[in-house]
């Protein structure tokens, strides 16, 4: 299934921007703001901690934590959201992500070893999962694509583990 | 598509698995015993508070069983687990390369054992079942080599000693004699005898009866022995700085000649039918097998001075080299030490990797990533400059930092006019390193993945890198514009996907 536009460098960035990215569930952004708003707990405790016993002027330790989290939890998941997508091709699969550091990454289905569906406890309520493909290589042995809708994530899976099957007959 | 009914681990496993992890909850209960011992009601406190421990790591054991199962469908093995992060994962019999049955003494009394699917990931994260009954350890087994009938390799006979004749009887493909071994040692020389020495002196010169640094010790000793030293003439020190400095070389050459001997002595690279088979070592003689087809990409190396006699080293990016467990975290694959390029081929050849011709075009990396290095480098001196004017006071002085500068020029200078690469055929060349310099090849269809990264400042600059997956390596080349990184990770790929990794990665038979 080789497309002759691939491998052309005069159309290498069209085919690249051609092939529309799938975004991720847009629930995303809630779930990433509730597991941000938990993880930023340890710190502000901390921070409150200080405050109590030792700071010598009030706020100088929980107001910038606050503000930190303020930011990771208000502003980081919708950035981060519109940042994440993937195309499942024929053969592959594209991830694109990151907010500021960005990558895009490729896995042609035959060489993913295996594949995890898993739901944390925030996805749950809100029917959402994370697909995992493992690869034997070093870099990128796990590659993940967060926050897709349960099925979508179980059908991806069914297509993946179906081309796999295919792939040796 | 119907799969079978959910299974679940046996039960009997659970109680062996609370039992074989006693030993983890050790510290736990010292704390315990710690804790209980300085309180008043102690004695009453101790055994409720290690039942309670117990109880509650038998509750989680319960748990976690209650919550795993496994089925074995028509095309895959899957695992569901986990209490709070519910995981699922499908293992496709075509990607399962072994089935490891392991049996504990423990476990064996139960009749019970621990099957782990292995398949090849680079992150270890394997699927295991412990425990199941040994029945069911076997059905799987049996059911996953069916599934995988016409890929499974039947192990030999481990014919060891018929095996050694064979291969002593052929000549090696890759032999280094003694005057090889000392050349090799010549080039390695190495210091680090000294650090050790020098660590090993501060942390024990509490045992030596007499304080090292105390000249007026060295001083009185010399003259109880009937000399007296009154100052030390320039003469004296000169020599003495050349002698320290004569011997810091005897001492750098005799520590690589020694080492090398000890680790190359009788390096002997056969090809055998299971694969490359490297016997080395002096007193430890160890005797390591490389599949030919797990060989994922070969990287080629060599010094600064060791280049100009024409001498590089071979080593492999393999996969784990034999199946065998001990030598699973192994990742040395250095298959000829020194060697001189011909025979380099040989070896690239016999590993069915094509050889880099002279005819390959090779391209460099945009300037602008190393200029923008230098700028930080140039910022961080800058900066060090002006904290030693202000905080220490130093004045004028804190300029001589800015002779950093040409340092930091001559290596961004060197590191980008040796980092070149080239997609050549059906190989991917990239070299690096200006003192140390390799090359690595890397057969385009043994690649995994391909991911284009970019940071906030290259983005700035429109630049970005590309990172390959391979197992037991990495391949990466940076300072590339999107466009060229996108052209060589769809050339890749291209290639990559219309081939399934476990016909290239599986044995021929």
């Amino acid at each position: 299934m080789t497309d002759p536009t691939m491998t052309n460098p005069e159309n290498i960035d069209a085919y690249y921007d051609d092939h529309a990215l799938n975004p991720i569930d847009p629930r995303y952004i809630p779930v990433t703001r509730i597991t941000s708003a938990i993880m930023m707990l340890f710190p502000i405790v901390g921070a409150g901690v200080l405050e109590f016993t030792i700071s010598p002027i009030p706020g100088i330790f929980i107001l910038p934590i606050l503000l930190i989290a303020a930011y990771f939890v208000f502003a980081v998941p919708a950035r981060k959201y519109r940042r994440w997508g993937y195309h499942m091709g024929a053969d592959r699969l594209r991830i694109i992500s990151g907010y500021l550091f960005h990558s895009d990454t490729i896995v042609p289905f035959g060489r993913i070893q295996h594949i995890d569906v898993e739901q944390g406890p925030v996805q749950r309520p809100y029917g959402l999962a994370t697909l995992t493909v493992y690869t034997a290589g070093n870099h990128n042995s796990a590659v993940s694509l967060p926050c897709l809708s349960h099925e979508d994530a179980l059908a991806m899976r069914e297509a993946i583990r179906a081309h796999i099957k295919r792939d040796l007959h | 598509m119907e799969t079978e009914a959910g299974r679940k681990l046996s039960l009997t496993g659970l109680l062996v698995g609370f039992i074989a992890g006693l030993p983890q909850l050790f510290f736990p209960i010292l704390a315990v015993l710690y804790g209980a011992g300085n309180s008043d009601r102690g004695l009453l406190l101790m055994p409720v508070l290690i039942f309670g421990l117990l109880a509650a790591s038998l509750l989680f054991r319960w748990i976690s069983w209650m919550r795993f199962a496994y089925y074995v469908g028509h095309e895959d093995i899957r695992i569901e687990s986990g209490l709070l992060n519910r995981s699922a994962r499908s293992i496709p019999y075509e990607r399962i390369q072994d089935v490891g049955i392991e049996q504990k003494p423990l476990a064996r009394l139960f009749g019970l054992s621990e099957v782990k699917l292995e398949t090849g990931s680079g992150s270890g994260d394997e699927a295991k079942l412990s425990y199941v009954t040994m029945i069911e350890a076997e059905r799987l087994r049996a059911l996953v080599r069916a599934h995988k009938s016409g890929v499974i390799v039947v192990p030999s006979p481990a014919n060891a000693a018929a095996e050694t004749e064979r291969d002593d009887a052929a000549p090696p493909i890759f032999a280094m004699n003694i005057a090889r071994v000392l050349t090799l040692g010549f080039y390695s020389f190495s210091l680090v005898i000294l650090a050790i020495l020098g660590g090993l002196a501060q942390q024990f010169d509490f045992l030596l009866s007499f304080d090292l640094y105390d000249i007026d010790a060295w001083r009185d000793s010399a003259k109880n022995n009937g000399y007296v030293i009154d100052a030390v003439s320039r003469c004296a020190r000169i020599f003495a700085g050349v002698a320290a400095l004569f011997g810091l070389i005897v001492i750098g050459f005799a520590t690589g000649i020694i080492r090398t001997f000890l680790r190359e002595y009788g390096f002997r690279l056969d090809v055998s039918p299971r694969g490359f088979r490297r016997r080395r070592g002096l007193l430890t003689l160890t005797d390591v097998v490389m599949p030919i087809h797990r060989v994922q990409a070969a990287t080629i190396y060599t010094g600064p001075i060791r280049k100009r006699r024409g001498w590089h080293g071979l080593k492999f990016i393999s996969l784990a080299g034999d199946s065998d467990k001990a030598q699973k975290g192994d990742s040395n694959h250095i298959v000829a030490p020194l060697a001189n390029l011909a025979e380099i081929e040989r070896i690239l050849t016999a590993a069915k990797i094509d050889p880099a011709g002279p005819d390959v075009i090779f391209l460099r990396g945009r300037p602008a990533w190393w200029l923008v290095q230098l700028m930080a480098a140039g910022l961080v001196i800058i900066a060090g400059i002006i904290a030693l004017i202000v905080a220490a006071d130093a004045g004028w002085k804190a300029m001589l930092l800015l002779a950093l500068l040409p340092l930091a020029l001559g290596s961004a200078f060197l590191q980008w006019r040796f980092s070149l690469y080239a997609v050549d055929g059906d190989n991917l060349l990239v070299c690096g390193g200006w003192w140390q310099q390799r090359m690595t090849i890397a057969p385009q269809i043994k690649i995994q993945t391909a991911e284009i990264s970019q940071g906030p400042v290259a983005r700035f600059f429109g630049l970005c890198k590309i990172h390959f997956g391979i197992a037991g390596g990495t391949l990466s080349i940076s300072a590339l514009c999107i466009s060229e990184a996108r052209l060589i990770a769809a050339q890749v790929i291209e290639q990559v996907a219309a081939l399934d990794y476990s016909k290239i990665s599986a044995p021929k038979i």
